[in-house]
């Protein structure tokens, strides 16, 4: 916890005032990988601004991320051709079986270019195609 | 040029430069169609619903300004076509669950798909089946559905610019945007003051009060105009009542700004617990009676008081939260029926530094400018004030102008709220007031700072005051009150150098034993500034309870008749006589803490009280139990039995404010009007009539078919209520002075000259508190109040919200003391002063100051006034609530 702290201040020593918000959301999350709670509270403390505001701003853009990351990255794909392949369908099996697994992070992304395979799903970089739900759930399960 | 002329859809107008393009429209008698603008909020532009057509352009109404000479469209083919659009927008992802929606025939929204003919939606994505937000009910008062919430900002910018909160903002993205707490928090984990603005700019059913969910649709609502019954700010509120029920509050201080308590502090009126039949004590216990009864029975005993040891052995009490008719028929009761001048009330415990102090050196005791001015000080000291939790919409008010570039400086022992917008936080050693006070003059004087032609045409008695405040260096200062020297320069050099600059005090002056002595200290202050007698300046003391003003107004107080008018002055008394019909007494009677005091020493025998709670509120509560209970009669006439009617011997059920007509005087001497909105519960009576029935008993005509008339009659006999009459009123308050019928009222007072003729100085010397720490007794006790209770909590203490919020007492202590008595987080401590012990729950906090310790006084079961001292204040007779040592041992478990 105090490693964070550490951080935070670090980071905020170089990036004083409400302005820099965001250029040091950025950096804490390159140092730790994600935006902790803490990491929010302690910004909004530091910085003196709202802790709502800090939210705000961290959930607004899409490159930060509150939860931590798991081991496993996996993507589906949401392109409009996996979309028309029942991509969702996909998404949601995954969702269900996954969701509360602290080893993977689900993401949706849009089109990954091998739509001739839609629907996707990407495991830690390693596009698998012509999925349906089940195939899906144990294509991850085999990465995990 | 300052105007700018513009037509708006063929209309002339003329507006002064800067005025937005709606503010014109308005001006011209157009209303434009609006959602996220709303006339208290800096303009936002987000909804894009006010869009008007200017020289060709779209522009946003509510954000651009009117220029000269252009020419405004607000109603044409292609603007009803966009605002549709708009709507139809925001609608695709609206629920559409007016049905059942507790903004049904008052939600902003619907009202525009209505006027623009929104039937079906065309806008339904996939998307919108994904979003799933839960409804957000984790706190006692506010419900949010996101689903209803049109994202227009306006409770993000309330929140932000009026309560100077920040507690929400908006989150997410796309789609999932929606109003939010940081890391979603309930509101009680967060600052929110639960003041409910967000939910009164609202303009859809997304922030709606829990407790109204399905009690009534707007329709269905009586609105009753009326005052709130807690704190002196005395905002005007609105209840919305169905079926003899409180459902809602609305309205507040311009129109939509409450607190805690005026929004969600009133279902108390409804509680099981009201007196609803007279009482009468048969041995330990109490039996139902008829009003007949109980009341030859009151009138009985005290005509055999009477008889048998003369009127002054009867004392009565009046009460702050009565109405201003209510404590003059009282008073009039106590002097003209029984004999005596012992009446008196509670200000005696807050406020009577003020009314002698101020009395001496202006004339008047009451606060010299109004609410509203705050806007326009550029320099505002607080001190002794809690003002944001004793005050709410003061404080609000004194945000808001610090925010405009006001400087703040805030001299409190406690770090309290209003300290963090503080340019200068003084923090002196509690009881050491005249000393930082004589200070600042003494830099005025030393740096020319002061206004010598106000001080020479206005005032009086400055040469002894001069010499006096001599010796009051900043070296000096900061060894007394420990106040670094430099912090004082620059925080005097502040005030000394504003334009307008205002003060305001409250409790943390007024209740120790120099209290008169802190009060004259700020006058002095203020005379040698010359901040007196225009707008936005003055010496402000905020009075807590909701009519406290008015009850003293009113003559509930031992030493004047009503206005203030001499017991002494033989025209004076020779007036009241002619109008009561009866001889006033003509020395001055006991005050509240005296009359306890004679209880005990047998010479006092019969109470009075009405309205009041002196067992939680008066100092030393040991001695006003052994008082009480050696009483040969005692009376009580009160709402809830507390912890004072065990005591009686007959309790009378009375009315509360929602049930009565009548007047309340808030602390800015605001006359405003109260509105009955039913009926008293079961055979509960208001107090005026009550005690016109007891005089009849008595042999003396004390009736009145309507509050109304007993106004008449004050109007006829107190020169500063000389003009006001209900049917003014009904227009609006009245600020008092105001003479005649004709004469418009008094914003603020001593214009050109003092009530009592010049300002006068008086030399004040700083000493040392009565009880000081020491080795016995090392910590200093200080008593106040919290946002969420009043009072002894009779009231708030029924309201299910308010005691979640804050269910008991607790002591506040600075970690590092803490530490080093071993006294941990939410543990037992046992507090212990020479007059008694309290247990209590710590909380470590650095609001308090090392050495200090402080408990809310609100809580009957473990009552702070157990501890405090009954040691007085040698004119004004104020107890020292502000300043007792007592030692601090925790609990094992
Ligand atoms: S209740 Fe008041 S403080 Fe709380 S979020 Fe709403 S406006 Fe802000
Ligand atoms: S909750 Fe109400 S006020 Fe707040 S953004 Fe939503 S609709 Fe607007
Ligand atoms: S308690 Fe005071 S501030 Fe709160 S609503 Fe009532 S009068 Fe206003
Ligand atoms: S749409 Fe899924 S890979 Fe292109
Ligand atoms: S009211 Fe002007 S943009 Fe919303």
């Amino acid at each position: 916890m105090s490693d964070m702290n550490q951080v935070v201040d670090r980071i905020i020593a170089r990036h004083p005032g409400e302005k820099n918000l965001i250029p040091a959301l950025q950096e804490i999350q390159g140092e730790l990988g994600y935006l902790p709670e803490l990491a929010l509270e302690a910004v909004a403390q530091r910085l003196k601004i709202p802790l709502s505001r800090v939210y705000g701003v961290a959930t607004f853009y899409a490159q930060f991320r509150l939860t931590k990351p798991g081991e496993h990255l996996v993507q589906v794909c949401r392109g409009t051709a996996c979309h028309v392949r029942g991509s969702q369908v996909i998404q949601e099996a995954l969702a269900r079986e996954f969701g509360g697994d602290g080893r993977v992070s689900l993401e949706e992304v849009r089109c990954v270019g091998c739509c001739s395979l839609a629907p996707v799903v990407v495991v830690d970089g390693r596009p698998f195609g012509r999925l349906d739900p089940q195939k899906a759930v144990s294509v991850v399960r085999g990465a995990l | 040029m300052n105007e700018v002329r513009l037509r708006i859809d063929g209309k002339e107008v003329t507006v002064p430069k800067g005025t937005t393009l709606f503010a014109a429209a308005q001006k011209a008698g157009l209303e434009i169609p609006h959602l996220c603008h709303h006339p208290a909020l800096p303009p936002s532009g987000i909804c894009r619903l006010c869009l008007v057509e200017a020289n060709g352009q779209l522009l946003t109404s509510c954000y651009h300004e009117a220029q000269d000479g252009m020419e405004v469209q607000t109603d044409t083919q292609r603007l009803r076509h966009l605002r549709r659009l708009t709507l139809e927008l925001i609608l695709s992802d609206h629920p559409q669950d007016c049905l059942t929606c507790e903004r049904n025939g008052s939600c902003e929204l619907q009202r525009y798909a209505y006027e623009y003919g929104l039937e079906k939606n065309r806008f339904v994505g996939p998307d919108h089946a994904r979003r799933v937000f839960p409804v957000r009910e984790d706190n006692p008062f506010i419900r949010y559905e996101p689903e209803k919430c049109i994202l227009c900002g306006r409770c993000v910018r309330v929140c932000e610019e009026v309560q100077g909160r920040s507690v929400l903002s908006s989150v997410s993205r796309g789609f999932f945007t929606r109003i939010s707490t940081g890391l979603e928090k309930p509101l009680t984990g967060t600052n929110c003051e639960l003041c409910g603005q967000c939910v009164a700019v609202c303009p859809t059913g997304a922030l709606t009060e829990k407790a109204r969910r399905f009690q009534g649709r707007e329709w269905e609502l009586k609105k009753v105009d009326t005052v709130c019954p807690f704190c002196g700010c005395g905002c005007p509120i609105t209840l919305h009542v169905r079926n003899n029920r409180i459902v809602r509050v609305s309205g507040g201080y311009q129109g939509f700004r409450l607190c805690v308590k005026g929004r969600f502090g009133l279902a108390f009126v409804h509680h099981p617990d009201r007196l609803k039949v007279p009482l009468i004590r048969e041995g330990q216990k109490f039996r139902e009676a008829s009003w007949e009864e109980a009341l030859d029975l009151v009138a009985a005993r005290l005509l055999a008081t009477k008889e048998k040891y003369g009127p002054d052995a009867i004392g009565g009490l009046a009460s702050a939260k009565c109405t201003n008719e209510e404590n003059y028929l009282f008073q009039k009761f106590m002097r003209a029926v029984i004999g005596t001048d012992n009446v008196d009330h509670c200000a005696r415990l807050c406020h009577a530094p003020s009314v002698v102090g101020l009395g001496r050196a202006f004339g008047s005791g009451a606060m010299t400018n109004t609410i509203e001015e705050i806007r326009d000080a550029d320099c505002i000291l607080v001190t002794g004030s809690n003002t944001t939790e004793a005050h709410p919409v003061v404080a609000q008010e004194i945000k808001q102008a610090v925010r405009r570039g006001a400087v703040l400086i805030v001299v409190d022992p406690r770090r309290i709220e209003l300290a963090e917008w503080a340019h200068f936080f003084l923090r002196p050693r509690p009881g050491t007031d005249v000393a930082w006070l004589n200070g600042f003059c003494h830099v005025l004087l030393q740096e020319g700072l002061w206004n010598k032609k106000f001080v020479e045409e206005r005032c009086e008695g400055f040469e002894q005051f001069r010499q006096a405040v001599e010796q009051y260096t900043p070296e000096r200062v900061e060894e007394i009150t420990g106040i670094p020297r430099d912090l004082l320069v620059e925080a005097a050099r502040a005030y000394g150098r504003a334009k307008n600059a205002m003060i305001f005090y409250a409790m943390g002056l007024t209740q120790h034993t120099h209290g008169t002595a802190n009060v004259l200290a700020v006058a002095n202050l203020a005379l040698l500034s010359g901040q007196v007698g225009r707008p936005a300046t003055g010496v402000n003391p905020l009075r807590g309870q909701n009519n406290v003003q008015g009850a003293c107004d009113m003559g509930a107080i031992p030493e004047v008749l009503p206005g203030y008018q001499s017991l002494l002055d033989p025209r004076v008394r020779a007036k009241f006589q002619a109008a009561w019909g009866r001889p006033i007494p003509a020395a001055p009677g006991l005050t509240v803490v005296e009359m306890f005091e004679a209880a005990r020493a047998g010479q006092l025998k019969a109470m009075v009280i009405m309205g009041e709670n002196p067992m939680v509120s008066d100092p030393q509560i040991a001695h006003v139990a052994e008082a009480l209970a050696g009483l040969e009669f005692l009376v009580v006439l009160d709402i809830f039995p507390n912890e004072t009617t065990p005591y009686a011997h007959v309790i009378l059920p009375a009315a509360s404010f929602a049930e009565k007509d009548g007047t309340f005087t808030n602390t800015e001497r605001k006359v405003q009007l109260l509105r009955s909105a039913f009926p008293p519960p079961g055979q509960a009576k208001p107090d005026w009539q009550i005690i016109g029935a007891l005089a009849q008993r008595l042999g003396y005509p004390l009736t009145y078919e309507h509050p109304a008339k007993i106004m008449e009659e004050i109007a006829s006999l107190v020169p500063t209520y000389g003009g006001i009459s209900y049917a003014r009123l009904e227009k609006g308050g009245i600020h008092w002075p105001c003479f005649s019928p004709d004469h418009p009222g008094t914003p603020y007072l001593h214009k050109d000259q003092f009530a009592r003729g010049r300002g006068k100085f008086h030399p004040v010397e700083w000493e040392p508190p009565r009880e000081t720490p020491d080795r016995e007794y090392p910590f200093i006790l200080t008593t106040g109040r919290n946002l969420w209770h009043y009072h002894s909590r009779s009231m708030t203490g029924r309201v299910e919200g308010l005691v979640e919020l804050s269910p008991e007492a607790y002591l506040e202590i600075h970690p590092a003391d803490a530490l080093n008595l071993g006294i941990e987080e939410g543990k037992g401590v046992r507090v212990s002063s020479r007059r008694g012990t309290i247990i209590v729950r710590a909380k470590l906090t650095e609001r308090v100051p090392r050495g200090t310790v402080f408990i809310p006084f609100h809580f009957g079961e473990a009552p702070a006034n157990l501890l405090t001292g009954a040691f007085l204040d040698p004119e004004a007779k104020i107890p020292e609530y502000k300043v007792c040592a007592v030692r601090l041992t925790p609990l094992e478990d």
